[in-house]
C-alpha cells in the first residue's frame, strides 16, 4: 500500500488538477462555441452590468427573497461554502506541504480553526442529506448521484480530520485522503459539482435578460 | 401608369380645391386623399347625423352614405369610397354606388394600369371577389390575401373551400385552403396558403403554401416545388421567363431558391421582400446577414451599411442599376441608395422614388411632425403639414410635389412642380 | 372563501383525456420519438439547455416559488425542479429514447403544470430558466404532433388568419366600425381610424378583443381620443399581436405571426406599436417573435397600454374627473413585470385613478401567477378544473387583499382576467375583475 503512497501524494496531484483546471475551462469553452454556434443570441443579450447586479444579489447572504424565505438553509449553505472552500487552501498541513515543495507559501489557518471549519462542512454535509431524505421535494428531486456527492465532498474532510488527529489507522487514512480528494477535483468538471463553474454565467445570463432586456428584478 | 404626359408639369406652386376653405366647413372630416395628378384633394366628411360623404375639391357627393371608408384614387384620378346604406356594402366611384351591394365590401384594389377596381365582398357569410361591380361566379368559407394583374382583369386570392368543425385539428391539417383565380379554386389543398402573386402574363399564381405543419414550400397554379423547407416567405414571379424564387429557410438560415433550386450561396439570418430589378437581372433583398443587421443584398452580395433596427421598401431605379431603400438605426429612419446612407435622420421615411434614367432619387420624409421631399439626400426648399409620395415627370427633368401647408403658412393644399436640376445638391 | 375539494390536487389526476394528445401519442411509435427528439436536441438544444441540465443540484429553492406545488399541498411532482425531472432530464438522460406513453406525460406536464411565468427562475440561485425547458419540451410536443386540442385550434387559427379567433378579415373591420359608431352615441365626432397612413401609433390588439370583449376596443377609442393621440388600427391581418404558437412550440408560426404584425404597423408608417393589455402577446412582440425574426430588440418602439396610460397621465393629456371610489388591488402580470419591469409604472396609473389602493402579498416581480397564462387557460375545457385547483395559492392571496378590504381586482392581461375570473368564481371570493382601462374610461373627462 505504501507503494501508492508517492503517486497519490506526487503525479496524482498533478494529474487532479490537471483535470479539474483543464476539465473545467474545456468545458467552459465547449458550452461557450455550442452557444454561439446554437444560440448566437446569447452574447448579443449577455450584459456585465446587469449580470454583475444579478450576481452580487445571489453571493451574499439574504440579498434574494429566496434566501431570506430560507434562512436556516441560506445560513448552512452559505458557512458549508465558505468553510468548503477556504478549509483546503489555507488549512496548516496544506500550506505546509507546499512550502516544502515550493518555498512558498501563504498564510494559514489555526489548527483549531480548521478543525472546526472540517467539523462543520461534514454537519452541513449531514444537514443535507437529511434534508435529501426528510423535504418531501428535495427528496423527490434527489438522484443517487446526489447521495453520491454528499459522500464524495464528505470524504476528504473526514479523512483529513482523521488523518490529523492521528487517530487508529491514520496512516492509512492519509492515503484516503489524498485519494478521495483528487477523485473530488478529478469529479467537478464532470458532475453536478460543475454548478461551481457554470453559477457565474447561467445567474449572470438570467441577470442580463432580467436586467437589460425585461427591466426587472431576478432575486 | 398614369398618363403623366398630360399632367401640369409646369414649374411653380399652385394652390388646388380651396383645401383650406373647406376644411373648416366640416366639424368632422378624415384625412385628405390626393389624386395621382395632384388636381384633386377629397376626404370623408360627416354631413348630419350618422350621414358621411366625400368631399372633392370642396364638392361634397350628392349621395350621402350611414359610412364611408378606404377612401382612394384610380389611376385615373377618380375618387372612389366603399360606402354604406341599410347595412349594405358596395363600391362609390366618383359618387355613383355600383348596383349591387354586400353584406361586406372590403380591400380595394385599383389597377395601374387602365381604371378596374376590385374588392373583396361577403354575403351571407359567403366570399367573393368583385371587378368592376361583378363578382365571381364561386364563392367561398372565407376570403384572404387578394391580388390583381395590374391591367385588373385577373384575380386571386386564398380562399377556404372546406368545412371543418370547430376545433377540428384533424380535418384542418389535412388541408382546408386553396388559391382561388377568377373564382376557380385550384385542385390542391394546403395546411395554410398565404402570399400570392401573379406571372409578368397574369396567367400563373404563385403562393406560399404550407403542406402539413412543418413543411413549407412554394406552389404554382396548384403544383408544389419538389423540395420543402421548414419555412418560405413570398414567392415572385421573374418579371418576363415565367420562374418563381422565394426566400426559404435552410439548415445553416435563409437564403433564396427559385423553382426550388436554391440560387444564393450565402445563408442570411434573415432575408425577404426580394424584389426583381425591371429586366428580371437582378434580385435584390431586405437581408439581416447577421443577427440584429439589416441591410439590402443584391444577388447575393450584401451592402456594406448596416441598420440595426430595420431595412424596409426596398426599390430598383428602372434601368435596374441602382436600388434604394428605407432603413432604421437608433430610432431614426434614413433613406440609403446604392449602400450610401443619407446623412439626415428622419423621425419617418416612405419608399423612395427613381427617376426614369435612374439618376435622381426623390423620398418623402417627417421631421418634427413637418413633411417634406428630399431628393438625393437634400430636402426641397418647403416644409408640408403633409405631403404625398412624389412623382417625376416622364422626361425626369420635374418633380411633382403635392402637400399641404402648414397653417401658419396658410394651411392650403398645392401642388408644387420642382425643377430637379436645381434640387440636386 | 370556498375551500371545499381542495384537498382534490391536480397531479393526482395526471392523464386528462384530451383527445388530440391521445390521439397524436397514438400515431407514434418509439423510432419517430427517437428520431424527432435526437434532431431537435441536435438542431435547437443550445448551450442554455446544457447549462441548464447541468447546473441544477436539486436543491429544492423552486419548489415554493410555484404555485402549482404551493396549491398541490407541496406536491414535490410539481416544483419547477420536479416538472424538470419527470420531462426534459428523462430525455437528456434516454437520448430521445421514450415511449408515447412518456410524451403524453411530458406534453400534460409541460403544457398544463407550467405557466411559464418564470417567478421560479427568481427563487433558483442559478437563474435556472424553467419556462425555457418546458417550451423547450413544447416544441418537441409540437414537432411530434401531440398537443392539446384547443391550444392547437388556436395555433390554427393564427396559421389561417394570422388572429387569435379566427376571426375573417371583413368581421374585423365590420367590428371597429360599429365600435366607432357605438362610441358616436357617446361622443359624436369620436373615430377609430383605419388604415390612417403616417399616423404616430399603431394600435395592436388580441383576437379575443373584437370578438367577446369589444367594449375594449371601444373605451381605447375613447381614451385615445381624449389624449388626442394620432394613432390607427390595421385593416388587414396583423391588426392581431396575440400568439398561441409561441405556446405549442410553433416557432415558425410564431416568427410569421410577429412579421405580419410588425410589418402592419411599419407599412402603415406609424412610428410605434401600442398594445392592448396584453401579456402574453407583449412577450410575444417584445421578447420572442423579434428574435427569432433577427431583431434583437423589436423595430418599432413596443408600447404596453400601462405604459400609454402612464405616459397620457404624466402628460396631462387626460384628466381624471372622479377616482374610482371601490378599494383595489393590483394583479402583476408575469409577461409585463418579470418580462418588462412595469409594476411602478402600473401602480402610478392605479394611484392617479383609483382612491384606495390594496397590496397582493407578494406583489411585483413575486406576484403569483394567474394560471391561466403560458397557454394553458387555451388548453380549454378539459383541464380547466385541474388549472383552478392548481392555483388555491391565488386563491389565498386575493382573500387576504378582500379581507383588507379590496374590491376590486385589476389586471392588465387578457388571460390573468380569464384566469382570476374562474378563481373567484371557484372559490366564491365575490370580488370584481377590471382591466386598466375599464378603470381609466369609468373615471376619465372624455371631452
Amino acid at each position: 500500500m505504501h507503494e501508492i503512497y508517492p503517486l497519490a501524494s506526487g503525479f496524482l496531484v498533478w494529474v487532479a488538477f490537471g483535470v479539474f483546471i483543464g476539465g473545467t475551462v474545456l468545458r467552459l469553452v465547449l458550452l461557450a462555441l455550442k452557444a454561439r454556434r446554437k444560440d448566437p443570441v446569447i452574447y448579443q443579450y449577455f450584459s456585465f452590468y446587469y449580470a454583475a447586479r444579478s450576481i452580487i444579489h445571489w453571493i451574499f447572504p439574504f440579498a434574494s427573497k429566496g434566501m431570506r424565505d430560507h434562512p436556516v438553509f441560506t445560513i448552512i449553505a452559505f458557512v458549508f461554502h465558505i468553510c468548503l472552500i477556504l478549509t483546503p487552501i489555507f488549512v496548516a498541513a496544506h500550506v505546509i506541504l507546499i512550502m516544502e515543495s515550493w518555498q512558498t507559501g501563504w498564510w494559514y489557518l489555526p489548527n483549531a480553526a480548521a478543525d472546526i471549519m472540517t467539523i462543520i462542512v461534514v454537519l452541513c454535509l449531514l444537514f443535507f442529506l437529511a434534508r435529501r431524505i426528510l423535504q418531501k421535494d428535495v427528496r423527490y428531486l434527489s438522484t443517487a448521484g446526489d447521495y453520491v456527492l454528499l459522500l464524495l465532498v464528505a470524504a476528504p474532510f473526514i479523512t483529513g480530520f482523521w488523518t490529523y488527529h492521528q487517530w487508529y489507522g491514520f496512516e492509512t487514512a492519509g492515503l484516503l485522503h489524498m485519494l478521495s480528494g483528487e477523485l473530488m477535483l478529478i469529479c467537478l468538471p464532470f458532475t453536478r459539482l460543475f454548478h461551481m463553474a457554470l453559477f457565474p454565467f447561467t445567474r449572470g445570463y438570467s441577470g442580463s435578460e432580467f436586467g437589460a432586456v425585461k427591466g426587472a428584478r431576478d432575486w | 401608369m398614369q398618363d403623366r404626359q398630360n399632367w401640369d408639369w409646369t414649374p411653380g406652386r399652385r394652390i388646388v380645391g380651396d383645401f383650406d376653405k373647406w376644411r373648416p366647413a366640416y366639424e368632422y372630416m378624415e384625412e385628405p386623399h390626393v389624386s395621382a395628378d395632384g388636381e384633386k384633394i377629397a376626404a370623408i366628411v360627416k354631413t348630419g347625423p350618422e350621414e358621411f360623404s366625400v368631399c372633392v375639391n370642396g364638392q361634397p357627393w350628392e349621395s350621402h352614405f350611414e359610412k364611408a371608408w378606404s377612401l382612394g384614387f384610380t389611376q385615373e384620378n377618380c375618387p372612389v369610397a366603399l360606402v354604406s346604406d341599410t347595412a349594405m356594402w358596395t363600391v362609390a366611384v366618383d359618387g355613383v354606388t355600383w348596383n349591387n351591394w354586400y353584406e361586406f365590401v372590403w380591400n380595394p384594389i385599383f389597377s395601374t394600369k387602365g381604371s378596374s377596381i376590385t374588392a373583396a365582398a361577403q354575403s351571407e357569410l359567403k366570399y367573393f371577389a368583385l371587378t368592376d361591380d361583378i363578382p365571381w361566379e364561386n364563392s367561398f368559407l372565407a376570403l384572404t390575401c387578394l391580388i390583381a394583374t395590374p391591367d385588373g382583369k385577373n384575380i386571386a386570392a386564398v380562399v377556404q373551400d372546406k368545412r371543418f368543425a370547430e376545433a377540428d385539428i384533424d380535418n384542418f391539417q389535412q388541408g382546408c385552403f386553396t388559391v382561388a383565380v377568377n373564382g376557380n379554386a385550384w385542385d390542391t389543398h394546403y395546411v395554410n396558403v398565404w402570399d400570392l402573386d401573379f406571372s409578368g402574363d397574369g396567367s400563373q399564381v404563385a403562393a406560399e403554401v404550407r403542406t402539413s405543419l412543418y413543411d413549407y414550400t412554394i406552389a404554382v397554379n396548384g403544383k408544389t416545388w419538389d423540395k420543402q423547407y421548414s419555412c418560405v416567405w413570398a414567392p415572385r414571379f421573374h418579371p418576363s421567363d415565367g420562374s418563381v424564387s422565394a426566400p426559404v429557410k435552410l439548415a445553416g438560415g435563409w437564403s433564396l431558391a427559385r423553382n426550388g433550386e436554391v440560387i444564393w450561396n450565402r445563408r442570411y439570418f434573415q432575408l425577404w421582400h426580394h424584389i426583381y430589378s425591371p429586366d428580371g437581372n437582378s434580385i435584390a433583398a431586405v437581408t439581416a446577414p447577421e443577427f440584429g443587421r439589416w441591410t439590402i443584398a443584391e444577388d447575393d452580395q450584401p451592402w456594406n451599411l448596416r441598420f440595426n433596427e430595420l431595412a424596409t421598401d426596398p426599390v430598383y431605379s428602372p434601368g435596374g442599376d441602382r436600388i434604394a431603400c428605407v432603413g432604421k438605426s437608433g430610432g431614426k429612419w434614413y433613406i440609403a441608395a446604392d449602400d450610401t446612407i443619407w446623412d439626415t435622420p428622419n423621425d419617418m421615411a416612405w419608399q423612395p422614388v427613381f427617376s426614369p434614367d435612374g439618376s435622381h432619387v426623390a423620398a418623402k420624409a417627417e421631421r418634427d411632425g413637418r413633411y417634406t421631399i428630399v431628393v438625393d439626400g437634400r430636402p426641397v426648399d418647403e416644409v408640408f403639414a403633409a405631403v404625398m409620395q412624389p412623382v417625376f415627370s416622364p422626361d425626369g427633368r420635374r418633380l411633382l410635389v403635392k402637400g399641404i401647408l402648414p397653417e401658419s403658412a396658410g394651411g392650403q393644399y398645392c401642388r408644387h412642380v420642382f425643377e430637379v436640376d436645381a434640387l440636386a445638391p | 372563501m370556498n375551500t371545499k375539494n381542495n384537498t382534490e390536487t391536480g397531479a393526482d389526476q395526471k392523464q386528462i383525456h384530451d383527445v388530440a394528445i391521445e390521439e397524436g401519442a397514438r400515431r407514434l411509435t418509439r423510432e419517430k420519438i427517437h428520431s424527432v427528439l435526437s434532431e431537435l436536441i441536435r438542431t435547437e438544444g443550445g448551450a442554455r439547455l446544457s447549462a441548464y441540465s447541468n447546473a441544477c443540484v436539486h436543491c429544492g429553492m423552486c419548489s415554493e416559488a410555484c404555485h402549482h406545488y404551493l396549491s398541490n399541498d407541496r406536491d414535490p411532482k410539481l416544483s419547477p425542479a420536479g416538472k424538470v425531472k419527470q420531462t426534459i432530464a428523462v430525455i437528456m438522460a434516454r437520448k430521445g429514447k421514450v415511449g408515447p406513453d412518456f410524451m403524453k406525460k411530458a406534453c400534460e406536464i409541460a403544457f398544463t403544470e407550467c405557466n411559464l411565468c418564470r417567478r421560479c427562475m427568481m427563487y433558483c440561485p442559478f437563474g435556472i430558466d424553467v419556462a425555457y425547458l418546458m417550451l423547450f419540451i413544447r416544441r418537441a410536443c409540437h414537432k411530434l404532433g401531440v398537443v392539446p386540442q384547443y391550444i392547437q385550434d388556436t395555433a390554427h387559427s393564427h396559421s389561417a388568419t394570422m388572429n387569435q379567433m379566427w376571426v375573417r378579415d371583413d368581421e374585423w373591420i365590420d367590428t371597429l366600425q360599429w365600435q366607432e359608431e357605438e362610441a358616436r352615441d357617446e361622443i359624436p365626432n369620436i373615430r377609430i381610424p383605419i388604415e390612417k397612413e403616417g399616423a404616430d401609433i399603431f394600435y395592436s390588439v388580441i383576437g379575443p378583443e373584437p370578438k367577446f370583449r369589444a367594449q375594449l376596443i371601444y373605451q381605447m377609442a375613447v381614451i385615445m381620443h381624449a389624449s388626442g393621440a394620432d394613432w390607427t388600427m390595421s385593416a388587414t391581418p396583423g391588426w392581431d399581436n396575440s400568439d398561441m404558437c409561441m405556446y405549442t412550440g410553433d416557432m415558425e408560426m410564431t416568427a410569421r405571426l410577429k412579421k405580419v404584425h410588425f410589418e402592419a404597423a411599419t407599412r402603415l408608417k406609424t412610428k410605434r406599436i401600442v398594445m392592448g393589455e396584453c401579456g402574453h402577446a407583449f412577450r410575444s412582440v417584445y421578447d420572442v417573435g423579434n428574435r427569432l425574426l433577427g431583431w434583437k430588440m423589436p423595430p418599432l418602439p413596443m408600447v404596453h397600454a400601462i405604459e400609454f396610460y402612464y405616459e397620457i397621465l404624466q402628460q396631462g393629456h387626460i384628466e381624471i374627473e372622479n377616482k374610482f371610489e371601490q378599494p383595489v388591488t393590483f394583479h402583476d402580470p408575469c409577461n409585463i413585470v418579470r418580462g418588462r419591469g412595469l409594476h411602478e409604472t402600473a401602480r402610478y396609473v392605479v394611484d392617479k385613478t383609483c382612491k384606495t389602493f390594496i397590496e397582493l402579498e407578494p406583489n411585483r416581480e413575486h406576484n403569483f401567477c394567474c394560471g391561466a397564462g403560458g397557454g394553458v387557460i387555451n388548453c380549454g375545457p378539459p383541464f380547466k378544473n385541474k388549472r383552478v385547483k392548481s392555483n388555491r395559492i391565488k386563491a389565498e392571496q386575493l382573500a387576504s387583499a378582500k379581507s383588507k378590504g379590496a374590491e376590486v381586482v385589476i389586471a392588465p392581461c387578457h388571460n390573468c382576467h380569464g384566469g382570476l375570473e374562474d378563481i373567484i368564481n371557484h372559490y366564491e371570493l365575490g370580488m370584481e375583475i377590471k382591466f386598466l382601462a375599464d378603470i381609466l374610461y369609468e373615471c376619465m373627462k372624455k371631452e
